[in-house]
């Protein structure tokens, strides 16, 4: 079995990254897993046991000074330096803005192919095959690298289960002095708000507003139906350009692919670019003021009508019940 | 200064988006051709800069087939000073790695201080180009930026993670990329639109550029689709018209779907 890097992403507090478990189940699937941990010096030894428990047989922890402040750079030598240590089969990120940056300079350094979004990967021969979903779920392609290196994105949450725990070997090693190729973090702006909502990634139900809602005020009855139902909360592009919610709500073409159980538009007209992102939904329901929105096209239950009427009372009937 | 923006040609989104079974590629005759909107916006970025530094010099450059050409002369007209088409057949079906092999060429023929993409494009997705270029050209990069202050030596700006912003600098030169959270571009006017017609047009083949596919890719992976497959459409479902009680047919709905 050959051994496949996988780059470990570590959060602002020095913990392992959610998108972690699947990435190794990733790596398992394809061979034996190697965790690349980049970091400050002494911090990477305390995710040594975390990270074997998830599966990873070989933790390749790399140390500088410069970490957390020169900005991808650091993963990038880090990962270099992993290449010719393991000689591995493949070399796994996460599909994040870093993980894809890290990717990018990466295979254009070691003249790797990089193979983008994976949702499934297998071995065929001594090729990675990689699946992609393309066009919002559109179309499914496979493809893999030809004549060099294989580097591949992962799209995070998108193969589950856990590679089996082991007691890992650990390799320390400390990253060079720097090259002068690196952007410089000068503050880290931890805003992720702590909210007792699913996060809109991978969650099992999500309720999303369009301009429709009207105001950012308004938008609150997008928030309380997602509550009462235990779901995410999504917005179209043009409810973020409005204001009425944070960007990192959009979804569809140029924001996040869902793909829940249920998902629920409202004042949503059902652009084909909002469609890219939710058009995977097993349960798809569209309330809206124009029978002619395209919504409907993709709805599985469509209702023509007013948000502000038909929602609270769609909130009230959901209270009643869970109160029997 | 000297700006580059990378352009790409992109079909519609707004159009249906068609891949060719047989080669995995995009079926660019399915829907209008237009340049990406995302790198309208890294155009509107540097041409902003220009408005208030008159001695900033943009030039546009796309790598693609001749139905580029439309999209650069708008980018002319817009405002930029020059344009750059690479256009060469053994170009059909680059990928990420020959794209940014080709581009970095590119940009050294033209020189750079600064070079602007988007993000991501809406066909490929892949986010990567950019940060490749970068690391071709040894310059540092800043990608995924929300807002972009540019100033004589260096670039600035916020850049957002999954775990909260980031605030960044790098100095020049630098290849950046932006996101949807900058404006929308500007439309050309009709003196941009004539006076685009007199401005430089380069048409430059892998030739031009000192570059031999069969000896610059010698050994270089190369991602290749193997096997494209449609979903087949989703067809809609129930539909009703409120009359006072959808509400509680939707939960109704959600119930028997087990779905509440
Ligand atoms: C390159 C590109 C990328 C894009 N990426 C995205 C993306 O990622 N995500 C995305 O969403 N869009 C994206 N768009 C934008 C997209 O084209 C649409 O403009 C956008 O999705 C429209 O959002 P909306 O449905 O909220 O607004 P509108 O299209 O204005 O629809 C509002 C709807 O609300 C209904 N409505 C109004 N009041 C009520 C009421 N009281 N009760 C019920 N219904 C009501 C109206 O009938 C209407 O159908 C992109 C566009 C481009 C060009």
């Amino acid at each position: 079995m050959s051994n496949i890097l996988a780059l470990i992403e570590i959060s602002n507090h020095g913990d392992l990254e959610d998108s972690t478990p699947s990435l190794l189940a990733a790596a398992a699937k394809l061979g034996t897993p190697v965790a690349v941990v980049v970091t400050a010096p002494g911090a990477g030894a305390a995710l040594v046991d975390h990270l074997g428990r998830l599966g990873a047989a070989q933790v390749y922890l790399a140390q500088g000074e410069q970490v957390g402040t020169f900005l991808v750079t650091p993963q990038v030598d880090a990962l270099a330096a992993a290449v010719l240590a393991f000689d591995p089969g493949a070399i796994l990120t996460v599909n994040s803005v870093e993980g894809r940056d890290v990717a990018a300079r990466l295979a254009a350094r070691i003249d790797a192919g990089l193979v983008i979004d994976a949702v499934d990967l297998r071995f065929e021969g001594t090729n990675v095959v990689a699946t992609h979903s393309v066009f919002g779920g559109a179309y499914t392609v496979e493809s893999t690298v030809e004549g060099g290196p294989t580097i591949v994105t992962v799209r995070q949450g998108a193969i589950e289960g856990q590679a089996d725990a082991v007691a890992p070997v650990v390799t320390t090693a400390s990253l060079g002095s720097e090259t002068g190729r690196s952007a410089i973090i000068d503050e880290v702006i931890d805003n992720v708000v702590v909210s007792a909502r699913p996060g809109l990634r991978g969650a099992t139900k999500v309720v999303s507003g369009g301009r429709g809602l009207g105001s950012q005020e308004k938008f609150e009855l997008v928030e309380r139906l997602a509550d009462a139902l235990g779901a995410a909360v999504g917005a179209s592009r043009a409810a973020v350009d409005a204001g009425f919610v944070s960007q990192a709500s959009q979804v569809g073409q140029t924001g996040v692919t869902v793909s829940p159980q249920l998902y629920v538009a409202l004042g949503i007209s059902g652009a084909i670019q909002h469609r890219a992102g939710m058009q995977t939904a097993k349960t798809i329901v569209a309330i809206n003021k124009d029978a002619d929105a395209p919504i409907f096209d993709i709805a599985d239950f469509g209702i023509v009508g007013d948000v502000f009427t038909v929602v609270p009372q769609l909130i009230e009937a959901i209270e009643s019940r869970s109160k029997k | 200064m000297k700006i580059v923006v990378l352009m790409k040609q992109v079909p519609d989104t707004y159009g249906e988006r068609i891949l060719d079974p047989s080669t995995g590629l995009v079926d660019r005759s399915g829907s209008d051709a237009v340049i990406d909107e995302i790198d309208e916006r890294a155009l509107e970025v540097a041409l902003s800069y220009k408005d208030a530094h008159k001695d900033v010099e943009v030039v546009v450059v796309s790598m693609g087939s001749t139905a580029v050409t439309v999209g650069l002369r708008k980018g002319l007209a817009m405002g930029a000073d020059s344009a750059v088409h690479v256009l060469d057949s053994a170009l059909a079906g680059a990928d990420v790695g020959w794209t940014s092999t080709v581009l970095a060429a590119a940009l050294t023929t033209t020189g750079f201080d600064l070079v602007i993409a988007g993000n991501e494009s809406t066909d490929g997705g892949g986010g990567v180009v950019p940060a490749m270029v970068a690391e071709r050209l040894g310059v540092p990069h800043v990608t995924y930026l929300e807002s972009v202050q540019i100033s004589d030596d260096g670039v600035v700006g916020e850049r957002s993670t999954g775990r909260g912003k980031l605030r960044v600098h790098a100095a020049l030169p630098a290849v950046i990329s932006i996101t949807e959270r900058l404006p929308e571009a500007r439309f050309p006017k009709f003196k941009g639109i004539m006076s685009a017609k007199k401005k430089p047009f380069t048409v430059a083949s892998l030739g031009d550029l000192g570059i031999d596919p069969a000896v610059t890719f010698a050994g270089v992976g190369r991602s290749v689709v193997l096997q494209t497959t449609k979903r087949p459409a989703r067809a809609s479902g129930k539909k009703i018209v409120d009359e006072g009680n959808a509400g509680v047919e939707l939960a109704d709905f959600l119930v028997a779907g087990h779905l509440l």
